[in-house]
């Protein structure tokens, strides 16, 4: 246990990366995936619906496979981390895009009348009325994304990133000591998921109203 | 290497073949979790403290864990003490476990959620504990935890293509085993995208019919 | 000059698909007046005071404020640019205060300022405490909306109205949500508005506060204006039928 202990911390420390990195594109996705779904735009609010549907509707597996393996075909070459990232943030970028515009449509619609009754355009209303309280709607459930996406973080041992599934998978298989291993990484799992945990609530109860 | 899904449709066979085994491997989850959810909600409120402390730490790990992790335990891990199961039986058990112990939860929530005075009102009637449960918070229960339980079954119906992985030969391996012959990934996988989507949107309607059925029993 | 009304509403109508909300109205307000429009729910009465700030476009018809057309019309682009500096002239109040719950009493009061006057924070802060004076509720200025009651609320949400010095007042039923004890608070403020002459159009269900407070009154149903003129005809010798049943039952309900 403590002579394989070191390569867990290693692989825990690519799956924090894998998470880190693939949360922020995932926010990033889930925000303009919000604004197209809402926006005054048919071409966009289309965009912003086939982008969730396809997501959610297939596996991630699948998606990270046909990036890393079918993206040369299409002039795309990404080392296995890379496209990681990048699928992993676009697939969950569909679930926050959900998230986000659920927080933005349950404002109370009042909100919306009165700032526009004092004059307010519809850009400002939404950047110093809307989006404020939106913000506040939308961190408890985004942490439930996030807390899904860093299990989901082990299907990328799928196309051989040394994550901690990846490394758990070489021990279980190995070591006869298929249980321990097993605990191992799962502990090193929870702990991420805790911490992130507290993150969360922390950001939760810093925006709460007075 | 330009795009050509023209391939595909020589191998239409093996993916609709991987397509049905992808269908059973989902249904059999789905039946395993179901009723694995119910058990363990009972076990979560009502077994001795011996049993249910242990079961609720099992439980905790499970959703705090990655599902392959737990897939990898069950295929490489059970062989290493001697017990050696077949791909497909260690995939079912792997999904079904494992969203068992998610559908326990909403069964908990739903059951607690009935009115206490639904419970009173019955046992001043005579009825017993068990009767109770099964008579009147049951089906009331049923009722709150149906939605939540069909988003469920439509996470396992994505989750199932990581059993792949352990080399049970749904749609993802099916795909995988025509990309072998013609090194055409992109075309294959998105085939297999295309297929888990339909599988879905029947999925999704099926769970629909049953939700009204739910609702217009009230 | 004094003739010509500052809010002017010629022919205007209004449907949901085959349901006629407001059936040609016409409607001059002059400068300083107090009309009143009181009418049973349904009437379309709050859906007249919503198309003056084209919060509920019209189908059909006109709404001036003074020499401009609010609802023109105009390319989606000109016409937000256009619908947003004349909503700044006309103050509205609503019957669930809409006050900003992420913002305190004083940022409720200045963000519209600050945002479309570009005044300073300094120039701010002392509208704030001018419009906060008026209603009663300087002490208040660092709480947030949920520390307060209703009463207070609304007289927030009559202080973030006024701060954008408006031409116009729009009361849509303020003080229906609120517990008995709380109405008069809000009664007293527009009170106060109305001996300062400030021009006001209010939706109500308090005959009492029409009578004492109006120049006005309209009786609307079912989408017309059924009768109209000054508060003792209309409360004490009203023409029409449907006036009448519509002020005994009322009268009847709150006493």
């Amino acid at each position: 246990m403590l002579r394989v202990f070191p390569f867990f911390l290693q692989a825990a420390w690519v799956t924090i990366q894998l998470s880190v990195l693939s949360c922020a594109m995932g926010l990033v996705c889930g925000a303009l995936g919000a604004a197209a779904r809402l926006s005054r735009s048919p071409a966009l609010r289309f965009t912003g619906a086939t982008y969730v549907s396809v997501i959610r509707g297939t596996p991630a597996l699948i998606q990270v496979f046909i990036l890393y393996f079918g993206g040369p075909q299409i002039g795309i070459q990404l080392e296995a981390f890379e496209a990681g990232v990048l699928a992993l943030g676009f697939n969950i970028g569909a679930y926050m895009t959900e998230t986000m515009r659920g927080a933005i449509i349950s404002v109370d619609r009042g909100q919306n009348e009165a700032a526009r009754t004092l004059g307010l355009s519809r850009f400002e209303t939404f950047r110093s009325v809307i989006l404020p309280q939106a913000l506040r709607l939308m961190i408890r459930p985004l942490g439930v994304n996030i807390n899904a996406l860093i299990k989901g973080t082990a299907l990328v041992a799928a196309i051989s990133v040394v994550e901690l599934t990846y490394t758990a998978q070489r021990y279980i298989g190995s070591t006869y000591k298929p249980f321990e291993m097993f605990f191992l990484a799962g502990s090193i799992y929870m702990v991420i998921i805790y911490v992130t945990g507290l993150g969360v609530s922390w950001l939760d109860r810093r925006v709460a109203l007075k | 290497m330009g795009l050509d899904f023209s391939v595909v449709p020589a191998f239409a066979g093996v993916l609709l073949t991987g397509a049905l085994w992808t269908i059973a491997i989902t249904l059999s989850a789905a039946v395993l979790s179901f009723f694995g959810g119910i058990v363990f909600a009972v076990i979560a409120l009502y077994a001795p403290l011996v049993i249910r402390y242990p079961f609720r730490l099992f439980a905790w790990l499970f959703m705090g864990t990655p599902l392959l992790l737990q897939l990898f335990l069950i295929y490489f891990g059970l062989i290493q003490i001697g017990i050696d199961l077949p791909a497909f039986v260690a995939g079912v058990i792997g999904l079904g476990l494992h969203f068992a112990v998610y559908n326990s939860d909403i069964i908990q929530s739903g059951i607690l959620a009935v009115d206490k005075g639904q419970y009173e009102g019955a046992r001043t009637l005579g009825l017993s504990r068990i009767q109770t449960l099964r008579k009147v918070v049951v089906p009331q229960a049923v009722r709150s935890v149906v939605p939540p339980i069909g988003n469920n079954m439509i996470a396992l119906l994505k989750d199932s293509a990581l059993v792949s992985v352990i080399g049970v030969a749904e749609l993802t391996l099916s795909s995988q085993m025509a990309i072998s012959r013609t090194f055409r990934p992109f075309e294959f996988y998105v085939a297999a995208a295309a297929c888990y989507y339909v599988i879905n949107l029947g999925l999704e309607a099926g769970l629909r019919r049953i939700e009204r059925r739910i609702q217009l029993a009230r | 000059m004094s003739d010509r009304p500052i809010i002017d509403i010629r022919h205007a109508a209004k449907s949901y698909g085959s349901l006629e909300v407001l059936k040609d109205i016409s409607l001059q307000v002059q400068t300083g007046q107090i009309v009143a429009i009181i009418g049973p729910s349904g009437s379309g009465k709050s859906t007249l005071l919503r198309a003056i700030n084209d919060l509920d476009p019209l189908s059909s018809g006109e709404v001036w404020l003074d020499d401009i057309q609010v609802n023109k019309a105009l390319p989606t682009r000109q016409y937000e640019t256009h619908i947003n500096s004349v909503r700044q002239n006309i103050g509205m109040v609503f019957q669930h205060f809409n006050l900003f719950p992420h913002l305190s009493v004083r940022d409720n009061i200045t963000l519209a300022p600050k945002m479309l006057k570009g005044i300073s924070k300094a120039e701010a802060d002392q509208l704030a405490v001018e419009q906060l004076n008026k209603v009663g509720l300087l002490d208040r200025i660092d709480y947030y909306p949920s520390q307060l009651s209703g009463g207070q609320k609304q007289r927030v949400a009559i202080a973030r109205a006024l701060a954008m010095k408006p031409k116009v007042m729009l009361f849509d039923e303020a003080t229906s949500a609120l517990d008995p004890e709380l109405v008069e608070e809000v009664n007293l403020v527009m009170k106060q508005l109305a001996e300062e002459h400030m021009t006001m159009i209010i939706v109500t269900h308090e005959m009492g506060f029409a009578q004492d407070v109006c120049d006005r009154v309209l009786f609307m149903d079912q989408g017309v204006v059924v009768e109209e003129g000054p508060p003792d005809v209309i409360f004490r010798n009203p023409a029409n039928e449907r006036t009448k049943n519509f002020l005994r039952k009322h009268l009847k309900g709150q006493h």
